[in-house]
């Protein structure tokens, strides 16, 4: 009874967003057939489709350097801002003196600094991992700075009246309540890399070196190739949807059993 | 047979005046955003004793219970454990343990994890530590629970968890600040007579904190009513009921006798209370 319930939820959120997606994908095709809108000014899906596979290999390609980039960054963001979330955690005067320079990395437009990057790094391929990085850099470390203090006062009594060292409660402690926030902070900063390094791409493909989806876009706008254009764009977006789902079963995996976010997967106990 | 050890001992521990296990020396607080939370108190919790701290909000009782854990210090004044201070609690005969308002479990870890997080932080090997932890949850009727996770159970159960992980360490002292408060008055009363029962079984001695006039009457050997702004102790009444109690003693007359008692002192305390300005009387 129970579990008849549950699939039911769990298909409706599958097969309620796909309907839509291909009524639109309908709508759109009937559309531009009905108005015979010309293919330079907006292609039809099924225009898009056979350039998107016509052009298979060239994209994969492109793909692979805009994922690795993406990666690369993420990774880097991730080790990086988790480790200046701990020093942050244990000294308050090292957060109070750096943390309004984490915020102006936030704030600063990824898009003003790309161009002095690319200028001051040689290797293109570091320079847009650099980007990316800045931009999903904030999240983890805001995040898991919050994390690190968000813990339970009475817990925090708990362990202090056990004499726990401060190693012990970091570990069993701090370390724990903070991965909510944590993998909060990885699935906004795992979308942030993806569009950091198009970002970047687009700023450095105009020169030739970059040769990842944003320049194929760029590329493709040149020649006035509009299909090629969304096909590139579709395949950027079916990225980062891959990226935040594979993000989301990560923190169900690690915090699904008792986290309050995860709930409503659950159900009622 | 054995009931009848066991009220020799807490009668014997009651007429001797066995040793301190808390000495409260003149001890006052006053927080650092100015409020003066607590008049100096002299207060000497005996060993075997049920001490209740009862009083209307405001008084200073989890003030006082703080002193006690150590996690609030002293403005001025002195504590004293088993005679010495507060670092030299903790080793055989000088355990306290500390029972919080809310459960307090860890709610990523499962229930043999919780309570044995005392023996993990004093790097109690693991076998010897579940070993324990099983005993300590049987204890408190929660055999077979060891896998799950706090959410999974009850507000009531969650209070067990937390009785059990304080009692695994085979603590001397529990230190509890009104840990049934936030129950039904139905698994507050069983929490009361299986608390009872285990501070009889180990001869503990309990500081306890509470709001329930019933509760304080129930549990204790000793009740310690205390006043408001400033907060301070206002009388020490002993319940001299005869033991054990149980839920007899609940429906008798030296109950209701005793607690109509408690409710007059608590009145009178409370009318005390907030009149002057703080401190005005010393």
């Amino acid at each position: 009874m129970k579990v008849a319930a549950m699939s039911r939820e769990s298909a409706l959120r599958l097969v309620g967003p796909l309907l839509v997606g291909v009524a639109a994908l309908l709508v759109w095709q009937l559309l531009c057939t009905a108005y015979a809108v010309p293919i330079y000014l907006f292609p039809k899906p099924t225009d898009i489709w056979s350039s998107f596979a016509a052009n298979l290999p060239e994209l994969m390609r492109a793909l692979s350097v805009t994922l690795i980039v993406t990666l690369q960054a993420f990774v880097l963001a991730v080790v990086v801002g988790t480790a200046i979330a701990f020093v942050f955690n244990q000294s308050r005067l090292v957060e109070a003196c750096l943390f309004p320079y984490a915020i102006i990395l936030q704030v600063t437009p990824i898009v003003a600094i790309s161009p002095l990057i690319i200028i001051l790094v040689k290797d293109t391929r570091v320079a847009l991992t650099m980007c990316a990085a800045i931009v999903a850099l904030f999240p983890i470390i805001s995040n898991t700075t919050l994390g690190l203090r968000s813990v339970d006062p009475g817990l925090i009594n708990l362990f202090k009246a056990n004499k726990a060292s401060r190693l012990q409660t970091l570990a069993r402690l701090r370390i724990p309540s903070a991965l909510p926030y944590f993998f909060a902070g990885l699935r906004i900063s795992s979308g942030l890399a993806l569009i950091g390094a198009v970002v970047a791409e687009f700023v450095a493909g105009t020169g030739g070196m970059g040769s990842g989806l944003a320049y194929e876009i760029l590329q493709a706008g040149f020649q006035l190739n509009i299909p090629l254009m969304f096909a590139a764009l579709g395949l950027i977006t079916a990225v980062g949807i891959v990226l935040f789902l594979v993000m989301a079963g990560i923190s169900n995996a690690a915090i699904g059993s008792w986290h309050e976010s995860h709930a409503e997967e659950r159900g009622p106990r | 047979m054995l009931r009848n050890t066991m009220k020799k001992t807490a009668g014997a521990g009651l007429v001797s005046l066995p040793l301190a296990v808390v000495e409260v020396k003149g001890a006052q607080k006053t927080f650092p955003n100015g409020f003066h939370a607590l008049d100096p108190v002299d207060l000497t919790v005996r060993s075997g004793e049920f001490l209740t701290l009862i009083g209307p909000s405001g008084c200073g009782k989890s003030t006082l219970l703080g002193l006690m854990t150590d996690l609030i210090k002293p403005s001025s004044g002195q504590m004293r454990w088993w005679g010495g201070t507060f670092d030299s609690t903790g080793a055989a005969g000088k355990r306290l343990s500390i029972v919080f308002q809310d459960a307090t479990l860890m709610p990523w870890a499962t229930i043999l994890a919780n309570v044995r997080l005392p023996l993990d932080l004093a790097k109690v090997s693991r076998g010897e530590a579940n070993e324990r932890v099983r005993a300590a949850l049987a204890k408190v009727g929660l055999a077979g629970f060891e896998d799950r996770l706090p959410r999974q159970l009850s507000g009531g159960m969650r209070m067990r968890v937390s009785i059990a992980r304080a009692l695994v360490t085979e603590p001397d002292l529990l230190l509890m600040d009104e840990p049934f408060g936030a129950l039904d008055e139905f698994t507050r009363n069983k929490l009361d007579a299986d608390l009872l029962e285990l501070w009889r079984d180990r001869k503990l001695s309990i500081v306890f904190v509470t709001h329930s006039i019933y509760e304080a009457v129930f549990l204790s050997t000793r009740v310690v009513v205390m006043a408001a702004r400033p907060g301070r102790i206002a009388r020490v009444i002993d319940i001299d009921a005869p033991w054990p109690r149980d839920e007899e003693f609940r429906g008798s007359p030296r109950f209701a006798a005793l607690c109509s008692d408690l409710s007059r002192a608590l009145k009178e305390a409370s009318e005390e209370s907030g009149g002057q300005a703080a401190g005005g009387e010393r």
